[in-house]
């Protein structure tokens, strides 16, 4: 820590608006949050310039855990760039898997069947709600009651045993293949799936009941962070932190992907754009993919799970053993030799903490010509000095963990 | 929800800035057009203000390098949308590699401030006008633009891995 000399000696505290004056000179405080630190719950290094406990302006340092994924995937087969993509919002790496397999079907043009469609949205909705609940429970580590984490994150643990069922692995999932899934749900998963369904709106309710009207998680969250809609979309933001500033802007209604648009959800929507309101539109979301899951799992169409692309989606293997076709389509994907058309697609689909878009330019290579993410966590976290500006240090810490901001997607 | 087509998006566009639209063409669902860099801030301030398209949300910036198009090896594509209408655009905006000049949309869009500073730090563009325009996620010290096309991923100096059998 060391001390700063400003030469202006006015101050203003914006939390309560008073304004004082002093013949002494001020000195300012640099106080160094992060990179790391058990409270910044990811590497973010944030520079503060603090008068007392009052956060008088912030600088972020970012690119402490760049990877330069952009760059690797041009040099990657298509395939092979799922694994990348699962270390961006690695919360809710499924969501990323597979956005990013519907930005190649776009390219690529094949259309995937009904029930392949609906057992994605039910990986992407379980990974939302496992994004959403790290989030709500680590506001409450936060603010200080432990118990709502080590209780929710146990369920946390049954999301990731589903998805281990479904794919084998349990957070960096690379779920699903170009032109579908790579196996049907077991037995297993759908018993998983329904226990969670049984056991979790109950545990999920109790939680609630801790945080949501207590009083004192209430008075250090509300009006803590706030910003208005107007600024919010001026700074780029997208998904429950936007919705919590009262815009109902999602991805999953405005541009619906996956047979989203068979679905009866509600998009909640807060009003004061503060760490409350994205705690409670979290909450909510919460149950409305709940909600979402029961119903795809209700009109679950019959059919295949995957698509007739057999330039894209590996063959089953006993047919690679035994069958020339299959081995020489096998060779070909491994390889990457497939055609890919030229073009350029824009694909957006609702990650964790918004618009998750890839842009994609294809030159007809076996790889990608250009890739870039748009990383609704990079963009809306430059918001953050703005958000904090005038209040305490430790509603700083709470606002940065209510942003939900994952250091795998701020970097890339 | 409300929504323009668009075709309308494009005639409107075309009426209002005529030949600063150099081509145009539709790819995947979304109107992609090519633009002058110097008309970039005009025509992100018109679609922001214009009472019926209201672009009001710049959703990325990145940017793409061409070593083949000789005088416009550079490229910054923006992409903007209007909640609204439920309509996106995407302009894009070619430049020489020698002088990599673009105005800047950080008067406009608060989120414009770390894209282009991202865009900067991958591809070298200049977005004139920037409050602080330096590298974000590489290292301060680093002197070259690492996304343009002349650095491989690989090592260069390997015999053993042919392009003809790997790809590029």
């Amino acid at each position: 820590m060391d001390q700063t000399t400003l030469k202006e000696n006015k101050i203003k505290n914006t939390a309560s608006g008073e304004e004082r004056e002093s013949d002494l000179h001020i000195e300012y405080t640099t106080l160094n949050l992060g990179p790391t630190h058990p409270a910044t719950h990811g590497i973010f290094q944030n520079i503060l310039t603090m008068d007392g406990e009052i956060v008088i302006d912030s600088e972020q340092t970012c690119g402490y855990i760049h990877r330069a994924f952009e760059k690797i995937a041009e040099r990657r087969p298509y395939y092979q760039i799922t694994t990348l993509t699962d270390r961006l919002n690695y919360c809710s790496s499924p969501i990323n898997n597979i956005g990013w397999h519907m930005t190649v079907e776009k390219l690529i043009g094949v259309d995937i069947p009904k029930r392949a469609q609906y057992m994605r949205v039910i990986i992407m909705e379980f990974a939302r709600i496992s994004d959403h609940l790290v989030c709500n429970a680590v506001i409450g580590v936060d603010t200080g009651a432990l118990t709502g984490f080590t209780y929710l994150f146990q369920w946390r643990e049954k999301i990731y045993d589903i998805f281990e069922h479904i794919c084998g692995a349990r957070l960096t999932t690379n779920i699903g293949r170009i032109g579908g899934l790579e196996r049907d749900f077991s037995p297993e998963v759908y018993k998983k799936i329904n226990e969670f369904l049984a056991d979790f709106p109950k545990i999920f309710k109790e939680f609630g009941t801790l945080l949501e009207r207590n009083r004192i998680f209430f008075d250090r969250t509300n009006k803590t962070g706030p910003i208005t809609a107007e600024r919010a979309l001026n700074y780029g933001f997208t998904g429950p932190n936007l919705r919590a500033a009262g815009v109902d802007y999602d991805v999953r209604v405005a541009n619906p992907y996956s047979s989203y648009e068979d679905f009866d959800f509600q998009i909640p929507i807060g009003v004061n754009g503060d760490t409350y309101d994205r705690f409670m539109v979290r909450q909510e979301e919460i149950w409305q993919s709940l909600k979402i899951i029961r119903q795809a799992l209700d009109n679950m169409p019959a059919g295949k799970y995957f698509a007739d692309v057999p330039e894209f989606y590996l063959p089953p293997k006993e047919d690679v053993y035994n069958n020339m076709e299959a081995l020489i389509w096998h060779f070909k994907i491994v390889m990457g030799e497939s055609d890919v058309p030229k073009g350029e697609v824009y694909h957006a689909v609702e990650g964790g903490n918004g618009e998750l878009g890839f842009y994609l330019v294809s030159d007809g290579g076996r790889t990608p010509y250009k890739l870039h993410f748009r990383r609704p966590c990079f963009i809306f976290y430059q918001a953050y000095p703005e958000m904090i500006r005038g209040g305490m240090l430790s509603d700083a810490i709470v606002t940065l963990s209510s942003l939900n901001v994952i250091a795998g997607e701020l970097d890339a | 929800m409300a929504g323009i087509t668009n075709e309308f998006l494009l005639e409107r566009l075309q009426q209002q800035f005529g030949e600063k639209i150099k081509a145009a063409e539709e790819t995947f669902g979304i109107v992609s057009v090519v633009i002058e860099p110097d008309s970039i801030l005009d025509i992100v301030k018109w679609l922001n203000t214009d009472n019926i398209l209201k672009f009001k949300f710049l959703t990325d910036i990145c940017g793409s390098h061409y070593p083949d198009l000789t005088g416009q090896e550079l490229c910054a594509v923006y992409h903007v949308q209007s909640m609204e209408n439920n309509v996106r655009l995407r302009l894009k905006a070619f430049m020489p590699v020698s002088k990599p000049e673009i105005p800047s949309l950080t008067s406009l869009y608060s989120s414009a401030n770390w894209m282009e500073r991202e865009t900067y730090d991958f591809y070298g563009i200049n977005f004139i006008g920037h409050p602080n325009l330096k590298r974000i996620l590489n290292v301060e010290e680093m002197d070259y633009f690492p996304l343009r096309k002349e650095f491989p991923l690989e090592d260069a100096t390997r015999t053993d891995k042919e392009d003809q059998y790997f790809g590029r």
